[in-house]
Formats: structure tokens, C-alpha cells, sequence
């Protein structure tokens, strides 16, 4: 076999791993996520499966597989069994370019197979990242769209042309506020920006550099995936599921899975861009003066610092869902348009105007 | 746009409490009763699965007179008495129910059984676990209702009634 086809080997296991791990975690969230709503308004959420209810999504999976997979008469059959796989397939892609640590490692199989293998925390180290972050991760609202459409269902298609028109508009704020921390990183590449993170004793997180970009995109983000209270394209009481509501079975849980890994794309997307990924303040510094086992340790911690982060991340999300009630339609787009756009594009401008005047200061034209 | 302006810049403010709110509830913990692990609370005034209540040197209250089943609205209560001897005694009386069945399906649990009572033999405590595989099985008989027939999975709550002593006074 030759170099390359070992690394597309390779790059292969590592995306089933990534996706594997990604809906293992999915599974735990869910669970995480019931009993945090459950404690948020006094209740003890599933604590019957299995100790401390640890096994409900578990059950859960196996009552979504068991049921009767059903196509209603009246929809366009191929469009409406690809659209829940489109959604959650999309949601999947966008971990290919996160880094999970920093540190590659080199597999020295020389005397092996005459190479050595190089395995790297992240599947894909795309120069244009943060643009495939965009396009990939916004495309999960035509798995929505593509459902709620073939659905031929009048509730399923306003929940779809709500869907499209909120993504469209907060694709813009979102796309806006991430243009303002590449402005400051100078790069597009996913792994650049987080390193770029580490300056200043790994202090540099953007989040305290861009605290308005923050903001933005973290409200976008919500919008975006569809979530409380953002969440206008499942209206249970005027929509009874949006655009789910001719899905039963798995395909009805595929539609569930997406959105939870939509929301968890978001968080980590929020960690990575934001608040510094894999790293700490002072890790490195403290990682240098350990002993090596312990420095060799390295990636193993940045992996549980990343996912720590991206679960607190996710946890505010459910807090805000457990507090602040559903927008109406015409705030929802009155916000984004009035309010976020403007401010995103004036973030940008002083921004750049910032940017342009120190590095005039300092000559560096 | 001033009233938007105002609108936005609160707006902040209000989502900050209401998560301040939401904080303090998760802070506060749940109160949900874990009924079949953890007994049930009931209100002392409850009313639940009828007893029939002894005396305490352990003969029955009940005298057999159907006074009950001819105060019950929907006559799910019947009697049926014999005469108590010195070999078989039940009651203190001359006589006792030989017979006594209650349909729960029928009951109300009105309560007015228990006042029409004279030796306050039958008294609506705080049972509720009612539900039966069976229809037949929902009619009590009198072995279900003589105490001792407590369950363990109840606890009386000891809390001061709801009304206050003084508003029934008050004229």
C-alpha cells in the first residue's frame, strides 16, 4: 500500500470515529439535557432506565428503531426519506475540521510498512475552514426544508418556509461575526485561529477580544440551530411539529438527532472560533514544566478540556431554553435584521478601522 | 424606534432575570414525591379508601344497620347483618354485618357514610392506590375494609389545615 492510500485509511477510521463518538455523546446530551430542564423547573427528569436514568435515550433509541417505519401516501417519497439523513449528515460533516487537541502524532512504523503514519486531532485541516464551517453547517436547514416541502403537508411547509427564512437571515450576522475574528486572526484555516487563541499565555481567547462578535454569533448560532427560543420551525402550539410532522419512527429520530447535533456543531463551532478550543489559560506553561508522561498526556487533556468546554457551552443553551419563552415570527426577523445585522457590520467596521490604526502605529503596512 | 431602542436595551435586563429565576429553581431542587419508592404525602382531611374501624379491645364497630348504604348517593354500598351470639361475636351489639361490600367504582367518596355513621364505624381514610386488573375485583368486601389494613406507602402530612380555625368562627 502506498503513503497515500494508508492516510485515506487512516483519515477514513478516524472520520467513523469522530462520527461515532459524536452521536455516543449525543445520546449522553440528550439524557443531560432532559434532566437539566427537569432540574431547571424543579422536577428529576428520567430517572427510571437503568441507574439515574442513564439508559432513558438508550430505551428511547430502541422505541424509535422498533416502531413502524410508515410513508403517508401523499408525500414525494425519495425527497422525504433523504431529507432526515440530509439534516443530520450536515450536522456530521462539520466536525471534520475542529481540532480536538493540538499536537500531532507520528506513528513510527518505518520498519512496518517503510513510512511512518502521521494521525492528527482533526479529520480534515481545510485552508478554508471557517468558510466549510459556513456552507457545510448551514446546510442542514434543506434536510428541513427538503422534509417539510415533500411532506405535502400545509403545517410541514410553513414550518419549512419559516426555517428558511430565519437560516437566511441568520446566516448573515453569523457569516458577519465570524468575518470580524478572521479580520483579527488573519487566517481562515480552523487550527490557525485556535492557535492564534494561545497568544498571551493562552488569554487571547477571542471571546474577551471580540466580546460583541461573541454575543452575536452566539444568539445567531441559536437561531441557526434551531433552538429555543429561537425555535419558530417546530412551533408545537401553532405548527404541531413544523416541518416533523408527517416523520414517525426513525426517521422522526434522525430529525431529533440533527437537531442535538446541530446545537452541539454550534457549541463546539462557539468553542473552537470563541473561546480558545483545546486550550486553557497558562496550560501550556503548566504543561511545560511536568514531567514528559505527563506532557505526552497532552492530547488526551486537550480533548477533555475541548469537550468540557463545548458541554458548559451547551449547558447555557438549556438554561436559556429553561428561561426565555419563544419568539414571535415578526421579532425574530425585526431583531435580526433591525438590531443584529447593523451591529455585526458596525463590530466588523471598528474592527477594521481598530486593526488598521495599530497596525499603522506599529508600521506594519 | 425610541420604543425599540428602550425595547432593546431592557431587554438584556429582563432575559438576565429570567435566568436569575431559572438559576434559583435549579439551585432550590426538585419536589417531585417519588411515589412508589418514597411514601405519598396525604392531607390528614384526604379522602380515600373507606375503613371499617374496631373498637379497641378488637370487636368491630359496625352494627350492621345499613344506615350507610341509605345515605349513599349512589348506592354503591350493601349490608347485609346477622345476629351477633355469645359463641360468634363480632360487635358489641346485637347484631353485625355479615355482608359488607362497597363498589369503588361507584363511590364518590362523598363522605356522607361516614356521617351517617352513629358508631363511626366507617370512616373514609387516605388510600388511593384504587386501580384493579379486574372490574369484580373493585368491589371491597368487608375483609379488604376491617382494619388493620393501613398501607405503608402513605404518610399523613401533619401540617396545619388549610382554613384557618378563625374563619369559621368568624360570623
Amino acid at each position: 500500500m502506498s503513503q497515500q492510500t494508508v492516510q485515506i485509511l487512516v483519515d477514513i477510521v478516524k472520520l467513523s470515529i469522530v462520527a461515532s463518538v459524536i452521536m455516543g455523546i449525543f445520546v449522553f446530551i440528550l439524557l443531560v439535557e432532559r434532566k437539566l430542564i427537569g432540574r431547571f423547573t424543579r422536577r428529576y427528569g428520567p430517572n427510571r432506565v437503568g441507574p439515574f436514568g442513564l439508559l432513558q435515550s438508550i430505551a428511547d433509541a430502541i422505541k424509535m428503531m422498533l416502531k413502524e417505519e410508515m410513508v403517508p401516501g401523499h408525500v414525494n417519497k425519495i425527497v422525504y426519506v433523504i431529507a432526515p439523513g440530509m439534516a443530520l449528515m450536515s450536522a456530521l460533516s462539520v466536525f471534520a475540521v475542529i481540532p480536538f487537541a493540538r499536537d500531532t502524532i507520528t506513528l513510527p512504523l518505518e520498519s512496518l510498512i517503510g513510512f511512518s503514519v502521521i494521525l492528527t486531532p482533526w479529520v480534515a485541516d481545510v485552508n478554508v475552514g471557517v468558510l466549510y464551517l459556513l456552507a457545510v453547517g448551514t446546510l442542514g436547514s434543506y434536510g428541513i426544508i427538503l422534509g417539510g416541502w415533500s411532506s405535502n403537508n400545509k403545517y410541514s411547509l410553513l414550518g419549512a418556509l419559516r426555517t428558511s427564512a430565519q437560516m437566511l437571515s441568520y446566516e448573515l450576522p453569523l457569516g458577519v461575526a465570524i468575518l470580524s475574528v478572521v479580520v483579527m486572526t488573519g487566517t481562515l484555516r480552523v487550527t490557525e485561529i485556535v492557535e492564534w487563541q494561545t497568544q498571551f499565555a493562552g488569554f487571547a481567547w477571542l471571546a474577551f477580544l471580540q466580546p460583541i462578535a461573541f454575543l452575536i454569533f452566539f444568539i445567531s448560532a441559536l437561531a441557526e440551530s434551531g433552538r429555543a427560543p429561537f425555535d419558530l420551525p417546530e412551533t408545537e402550539n401553532e405548527l404541531i411539529s413544523g416541518f416533523m410532522t408527517e416523520y414517525g419512527a426513525l426517521k422522526f429520530g434522525l430529525f431529533q438527532a440533527a437537531e442535538f447535533v446541530h446545537a452541539m456543531m454550534f457549541c463546539t463551532i462557539t468553542v473552537t472560533i470563541f473561546l480558545g478550543g483545546w486550550n486553557l489559560p497558562f496550560l501550556n506553561e503548566i504543561l511545560s514544566v511536568l514531567p514528559s508522561p505527563i506532557q505526552a498526556l497532552a492530547p488526551v487533556i486537550h480533548v477533555g478540556i475541548f469537550i468540557g468546554k463545548s458541554l458548559v457551552v451547551y449547558c447555557s443553551l438549556i438554561w436559556i431554553r429553561a428561561s426565555v419563552p419563544r419568539m414571535r415570527f415578526d421579532q425574530l426577523m425585526a431583531f435580526c435584521w433591525k438590531w443584529l445585522l447593523p451591529i455585526a457590520l458596525l463590530n466588523l467596521l471598528v474592527t477594521v478601522f481598530v486593526l488598521a490604526i495599530i497596525a499603522e502605529l506599529l508600521g506594519l503596512w | 424606534m425610541l420604543n425599540e431602542v428602550k425595547e432593546v436595551i431592557t431587554a438584556p435586563i429582563e432575559v438576565a432575570k429570567a435566568m436569575g429565576i431559572t438559576l434559583k429553581q435549579l439551585l432550590r431542587g426538585p419536589v417531585t414525591n417519588q411515589f412508589p419508592d418514597e411514601p405519598a404525602q396525604v392531607y390528614p382531611r384526604f379522602r380515600g379508601r373507606h375503613t371499617l374501624k374496631r373498637y379497641e379491645n378488637g370487636l368491630e364497630r359496625c352494627i350492621g344497620c345499613a344506615l350507610c348504604a341509605a345515605a349513599c348517593p349512589t348506592g354503591c354500598i350493601y349490608v347485609e347483618a346477622a345476629e351477633n351470639t355469645d359463641e360468634d361475636r363480632h360487635s358489641p351489639g346485637e347484631r353485625y354485618a355479615k355482608i359488607y361490600d362497597i363498589n369503588m367504582l361507584r363511590c364518590i367518596f362523598c363522605g356522607y357514610c361516614a356521617e351517617a355513621c352513629p358508631t363511626e364505624a366507617i370512616v373514609l381514610e387516605h388510600d388511593f392506590t384504587l386501580a384493579e386488573y379486574d372490574r369484580w375485583d373493585a368491589v371491597y368486601s368487608k375483609e379488604r375494609l376491617l382494619e388493620p389494613n393501613n398501607p405503608e406507602y402513605l404518610v399523613v402530612r401533619d401540617d396545619e389545615v388549610f382554613v384557618k380555625a378563625k374563619t369559621w368562627s368568624n360570623k
